[in-house]
């Protein structure tokens, strides 16, 4: 595997590093590469943007941050605003369907979208939507094994929350894959799914 | 001797540099820590707060850095290890009571996670530029030990080696870790205490009558009166003679400054860490420390595949500084030394002054804030060359 950079972002509270924190997770210790997670800080930054990075590879890091992104992981509009520019060519980016608004894309990126925030109030908490949003990560960029990215949910939150965010992981996970195969099924795929969101 | 099981975290962690630093300082036996929390090294403090009532130990927030560097010596005095955790800002703040400890051969550990400066400066981001505040911040003349983590994984190994060096020394050791290594997350392996060696505190075996808190072997370092058991002895930052009483003559001061300088500088080949490559072939070698040689073996890397002979020469321990390394290389035909950091050129000086006019010196200075682009250090490289 190459250095896959991943850049996560949403408002504080949504759980945004703890996602950074499994991928990260699933990748160096489920699966025996490397992963490096940054988080950026600012002292006026409590309480609004939050972004995290993760830079996932089978060799040591180096260079511990993340410049152009493969994936970008949106979960609000703000986020999608400043940091979609930066994402590279060929990328993924993958959005929070009921919270992020596509403006302007370039088109030669793969776009993704889920209900995260939905299907996490669903299970009758909303605080879930970081774990429904990796299971959905998992699915649709196969960046990191099912299996390990499952361990390391279970391995990042509490005993009492398990159950929940397994079923949280699950939810998005199958929404990601039901999505792949609405994709395959379609004529025109992820171009008339790309043209739906910008619709929206 | 090995590390006791009760503050070790056994296993394979995702871990940021800080709460693996406070990891590590359980492992090495810490059970005392005073600190005045500051970005970016609040979360080392948080964190053994959190974990030391399960440890058994003591945390205690201070009301500022001069409280917090003074503390934690009466608990190593009282028999605990001990250690503080601070910034740029709060490591001005504690010069003061490093020299005390210094004088007082009090084995302790400050760990400086580096925030751009000077003053408040950039509290969220990364620098490299308290090096020469690290090895002349408080007044006088003396030695210190410093070391230099790249990773999580080392901010873990490296807090148990700085407590260990503090013991076998007996003197303040720091841990120079810098914004971006403390909140930088990564795998951290945890071994088993078995597999922790650590330096217990050297007690003296001599009787309490017999006993001179500073006479010493000829390692130099003084051994330790065990508290609350029969030993009278006095403390003090006075210049003292070696029965610990202050004397205020030329020559007490001569043999006790001189003695507090040679214990450290005679041990300089065994205090250093250094983690070489190519060194043997190198035109140029590439000298770095801290999160800057992850970035600097990325432009080494580039270099080579250029065909460019260029060498690693990274610095664990920074302080001491490893003349004797400097002086072999550049005797050995190493054309130039480039020294990229996070500061206008601190370390530089002293890589100049260490290879004595042989070979060239090219400073690759950043004011901090972020790390080096690899290109920015391949160009000096290149240019070592010209």
């Amino acid at each position: 595997m190459l250095l896959t950079e991943i850049r996560i972002a949403g408002f504080g509270g949504q759980g945004v590093i703890l996602a950074a924190s499994v991928i990260g997770k699933a990748k160096s210790i489920f699966e025996g590469g490397f992963a490096t997670m940054t988080q950026s800080f600012g002292p006026e930054a409590r309480g609004g943007a939050c972004s995290a990075q993760v830079i996932l590879s089978d060799n040591p890091i180096l260079y511990p941050y993340v410049t152009r992104p493969d994936v970008l992981i949106t979960m609000s509009q703000e986020a999608f605003t400043r940091f979609s520019p930066e994402l590279k060519p060929g990328g993924i980016l993958i959005v929070e369907h009921d919270l992020v608004r596509i403006t302007t894309l370039s088109g030669d990126v793969r776009v993704y979208s889920v209900p995260a925030t939905r299907l996490a109030e669903e299970l009758g908490r909303k605080m879930v939507l970081n774990i429904v949003m990796t299971g959905f990560f998992g699915a649709v960029t196969q960046l990191a094994d099912e299996d390990s990215l499952r361990k390391a949910v279970a391995d990042s939150v509490p005993a009492a929350f398990r159950e929940l965010n397994r079923k949280a992981f699950d939810n998005g996970y199958k929404y990601g894959i039901n999505l792949l195969e609405r994709l395959a099924d379609s004529p025109n795929g992820e171009a008339d799914e790309l043209i739906s969101l910008l619709e929206v | 001797m090995q590390s006791d099981p009760r503050g070790v975290l056994t296993g394979t962690h995702f871990l940021d540099g800080d709460h693996a630093c406070c990891e590590g300082a359980l492992a090495a036996g810490a059970r005392f820590a005073s600190g005045y929390p500051i970005t970016p090294s609040t979360e080392v403090v948080e964190r053994f707060a959190a974990r030391i009532p399960t440890v058994g130990g003591t945390f205690i927030q201070m009301e500022d850095e001069l409280a917090a560097s003074i503390t934690l010596q009466g608990a190593v005095w009282g028999g605990a290890k001990a250690f503080t955790v601070t910034s740029g800002p709060g490591f001005s703040l504690m010069m003061e009571h490093v020299g005390y400890a210094v004088m007082t051969e009090t084995p302790c550990v400050f760990v400086n996670v580096q925030r751009g400066g000077p003053s408040t400066g950039l509290p969220t981001l990364p620098a490299q530029a308290d090096m020469m505040q690290a090895r002349w911040g408080s007044h006088g003349d003396y030695q210190i030990i410093a070391l230099c983590p790249k990773s999580p994984q080392e901010c873990f190994d490296l807090t148990i080696t700085a407590f260990n060096l503090a013991e076998q020394y007996r003197t303040p050791v720091f841990v120079m870790m810098d914004e971006c290594v403390g909140h930088m997350t990564e795998k951290v392996i945890i071994p088993p205490a078995g597999q922790i060696e650590i330096t217990p505190r050297r007690y003296t075996t001599a009787a309490p009558d017999q006993f001179q808190p500073y006479a010493t072997g000829s390692d130099l370092v003084p051994d330790v009166p065990p508290i609350a058991s029969g030993y009278s002895f006095h403390i003090t930052g006075l210049t003292h003679d070696e029965r610990g009483y202050p004397s205020m003559t030329p020559e007490t001061q001569d043999h006790l400054v001189r003695r507090l300088q040679d214990k450290i500088l005679n041990a300089v080949e065994k205090i250093t860490l250094t983690e070489e490559e190519n060194l043997n072939d190198a035109e140029v070698v590439v000298v770095s420390y801290g999160i800057t040689s992850r970035v600097a073996q990325r432009a080494i890397d580039l270099a080579r595949a250029k065909g460019i002979r260029a060498g690693k020469l990274r610095l664990i321990t920074a302080w001491p500084f490893p003349d004797f390394k400097f002086r072999a290389l550049a005797s050995n035909g190493v054309r130039a030394f480039v020294v990229p950091e996070l500061n206008l050129g601190q370390m530089a000086r002293e890589v100049q002054r260490a290879a004595g006019g042989q070979s060239r010196v090219i400073p690759v200075t950043h004011a901090g804030g972020n790390v080096h682009q690899p290109e920015q250090i391949l160009r000096a490289i290149e240019e070592a060359l010209l």
